[in-house]
């Protein structure tokens, strides 16, 4: 008897519309953090595609405050794939003065990173941008459609979206205009933990635990690296910590825990009672925070 | 630790119905809150929001209300989706709300939904919203109805109040020619009863939870069995033209209806062309079945010209329309308003044409249900029974037989906005 699992039914529908991407759009690439979401999404691809190659670049953007870890992640699955990358560098936008660095303690190139990301997609004159956002993760994502419209100037109308219907795509798009494609909308942080394990995917190291140096900063874990500027209060130490979340070093918070294989990290956050996006500063700024940021082209 | 549990789950999309007044925002968060969905984070957070606003309960519809102009003014303006699991099985939430886009977000998420929870207040009984929503659910095609009868702690857990409601329901289902399976369930969402737990006030109802139903309605209508004519349509060609690969060409697409084997005779439409499957691949493993709705590559053993738009079908079994003149049910979503003979793109799943209306048959009211002939144009929210020609034929079902291949969408050719809905009606 036939039986069809949640994780075929999701992974179905993430091929059916990263195969739409390639039909509708000439020149698409997949936004690469080296995170778990678009790790499962560059997976997605290759089954998509196979045997031929994932027919889009990766493109990442780089903070400069990346963990080393994912940059060698990075690097070593691009070669895997035989894919073209692409990087988009935030440092670079700050030197020629498209953007200002952000002062302080709390400061985080998370928000410049838009710029860069606009700036490259309009280099390379990319039409479709495929990101690993999922709609369980935060309550403007919830409302993100599969292909989500962007204006001229990158931007996010959330009030205006096209409707979304069956499962027909409606990527047509006037001149200088471009799509964020979600293909994983519909997957939840569990789901992917799952996926990650039944089909074996190598993470890079940082989501299992490890020693390393951090501080602790309003109630979160961040890692001690030279980016972070520590208050005179704050004290570094050695803990065994893991990370629920990958981004940008100064918006990563660390998880305390003893989690070291999948079966671990998914019976840790079956026991959870926080988001992922729980430990993520970036967040933290306001209620709105991810729709005001989205808005202006983010992510 | 046991995995094979979570790794056997299956998948139910559904979507609720009602206006605030019924307790859907309570009945959704309850069902997330009892199945520990929601967040320690997120609730804090929707706690200080309301503090803010200075409601005096929590406001859990804050939870989906994510937009700011939605936080604002009270408000929802777009569907959410929201998510949640039980050990059994894994739920997808379509919340249609809304004011003036009622019926746009209601249909949009009612498309993919397997089944629609229809809430009524059991002061208030059937009245006009429900034979909307009904209606709507009924037009899109969702397999199961769930009504349930809201707020029964306000009317004393009446059994006789219950049953009245049902009986009213029924007839109007009836009339309005509902083919979905109906279930109906006496809960309250504010106190629990019925909703995840057995009600202890109400010993006279014994039909189970609305989490039960939920865990264990059947999801068979999604998989395509032997006896469902097979649908692929072909959305991508992979051509890898490498040195390992010099000649492969491989037809992707998600099943649409039906299953697919390897050796089944098939036809290619619109052009008619025959061959047969050599092989079944997804990803890098060659199955011996393919199962609606799984994503899969084919292979046939002869080189005939077949691009995106085209569907597979089988060679003997029944087959779709190739017509260049459609009948429809159409929804219409845009503030423009629908003109006869204008030019609009007209896009199935994987085809796009250009089509014109050349008639509405007639408009429904969806709030008495009357049909309104005489019409000339449709307005943002309208639902009408309309004949389309095409510029090109589109290869199709009947609605009713089949979602995925049956449906279509109108685009906007200046904004290029999707501005409406189509569901292919095939007159035997």
């Amino acid at each position: 008897m036939y039986k069809l699992t949640h994780l075929k039914e999701l992974e179905s529908e993430s091929i059916y519309v990263l195969r739409e991407v390639a039909a509708q759009f000439e020149r698409p690439a997949i936004l690469f953090s080296g995170g778990k979401d678009s790790i499962v999404v560059t997976y997605l691809a290759y089954k998509a595609f196979y045997p031929a190659k994932i027919p889009f670049p990766l493109l990442h953007i780089d903070t400069g405050h990346n963990f080393q870890e994912t940059l060698d992640y990075r690097d070593a699955l691009v070669e895997k794939l035989g894919a073209q990358l692409i990087v988009g560098s935030v440092q670079e936008s700050i030197d020629t003065g498209r953007v200002k660095e952000e002062k302080g303690y709390n400061a985080s190139r998370n928000r410049l990173q838009t710029t860069t990301l606009l700036d490259t997609i309009e280099k390379y004159k990319f039409d479709a941008c495929i990101g690993g956002a999922r709609r369980d993760e935060e309550k403007a994502r919830a409302k993100e459609r599969f292909f989500s419209h962007r204006d001229e100037f990158g931007q996010w109308n959330p009030k205006n979206q096209r409707p979304e219907l069956w499962n027909i795509f409606n990527g047509r798009k006037n001149m200088g205009e471009h799509f964020r494609v979600f293909p994983i909308s519909n997957w939840t942080e569990m789901d992917v933990w799952q996926y990650i394990y039944q089909e074996n995917i190598p993470l890079p190291s940082l989501y299992f635990t490890h020693e390393r140096k951090c501080f602790l900063r309003d109630g979160q874990w961040l890692a001690a690296e030279p980016c972070m500027t520590l208050k005179p209060i704050e004290v570094v130490e050695t803990r065994r910590v893991r990370c629920r979340t990958i981004g940008d070093i100064t918006c990563t918070g660390l998880t305390i825990s003893e989690a070291n294989n999948l079966e671990d990290i998914i019976s840790e956050i079956a026991a959870t009672r926080v988001t992922e996006r729980g430990g993520r500063a970036d967040d933290k700024r306001s209620e709105t925070a991810m729709e005001d940021r989205k808005k202006e082209g983010y992510f | 630790m046991n995995t094979n549990g979570y790794l056997d789950m299956e998948l139910l999309r559904f979507t609720t119905a009602g206006s605030v007044d019924d307790g859907k925002s309570t009945l959704i968060g309850r069902l997330l809150y009892d199945s520990k969905s929601i967040f320690e984070d997120q609730l804090e957070a929707v706690e200080a929001a309301s503090r803010s606003r200075g409601n005096e309960e929590v406001n859990l519809a804050l939870l989906t209300d994510g937009l700011r102009a939605e936080r604002e003014q009270g408000i929802t303006i777009d569907v959410a989706y929201r998510y949640f699991a039980t050990p059994k099985r894994k739920f997808i939430i379509a919340d249609t709300p809304g004011h003036v886009q009622y019926t746009r977000n209601m249909v949009t998420g009612a498309s993919t939904a397997d089944l629609a929870i229809i809430l009524i207040d059991a002061r208030n009984g059937v009245v006009e919203q429900t034979v909307r929503h009904s209606y709507i659910a009924s037009l899109l095609g969702i397999p199961f109805i769930t009504v349930c009868v809201n707020k029964m702690d306000l009317v004393d857990f009446s059994e006789d109040v219950f049953n009245e409601i049902c009986l009213n329901y029924k007839k109007m289902a009836e009339t309005i020619g509902i083919r979905a399976e109906l279930r109906f369930i006496p809960i309250s969402a504010k106190h629990g009863d019925n909703v995840v737990t057995d009600s202890t006030n109400m010993p006279w109802y014994d039909g189970g939870t609305l989490m039960n139903l939920l865990e264990t309605v059947s999801i068979d209508h999604k998989m395509g069995d032997s006896a469902q004519p097979m649908r692929m349509p072909v959305q991508y060609v992979i051509r890898p033209i490498s040195d390992k690969f010099p000649d492969y060409r491989a037809y992707a697409g998600r099943m649409a209806g039906g299953v697919l084997r390897a050796g089944d005779r098939i036809r290619v439409l619109p052009s008619g062309l025959e061959s047969t499957v050599k092989s079944i691949m997804q990803d890098d493993k060659e199955l011996e079945i393919a199962h609606t709705p799984e994503s899969v590559s084919v292979l046939l053993n002869d080189d005939i010209d077949i691009s995106r738009g085209d569907m597979l079908v089988p060679a003997t079994a029944q087959q779709p329309v190739i017509t260049q003149q459609l009948k429809m049910r159409c929804c219409w979503f845009n503030e423009t308003e629908m003109q006869l003979r204008k030019r609009y793109i007209i896009r199935t799943a994987v085809a796009e044409t250009v089509g014109m209306v050349q008639s509405v048959d007639y408009k429904v009211d969806v709030n008495t249900l009357e049909k309104v002939e005489g019409v000339s144009s449709l307005k943002m929210n309208d639902i009408a029974v309309i004949n389309v020609k095409t510029s090109q034929p589109l290869v199709v079902d009947d609605y009713a037989s089949n979602r995925i291949t049956g449906s279509l969408i109108f685009i906007d050719p200046d904004s290029f906005e999707t501005i409406g809905a189509g569901m292919v009606v095939v007159e035997s």
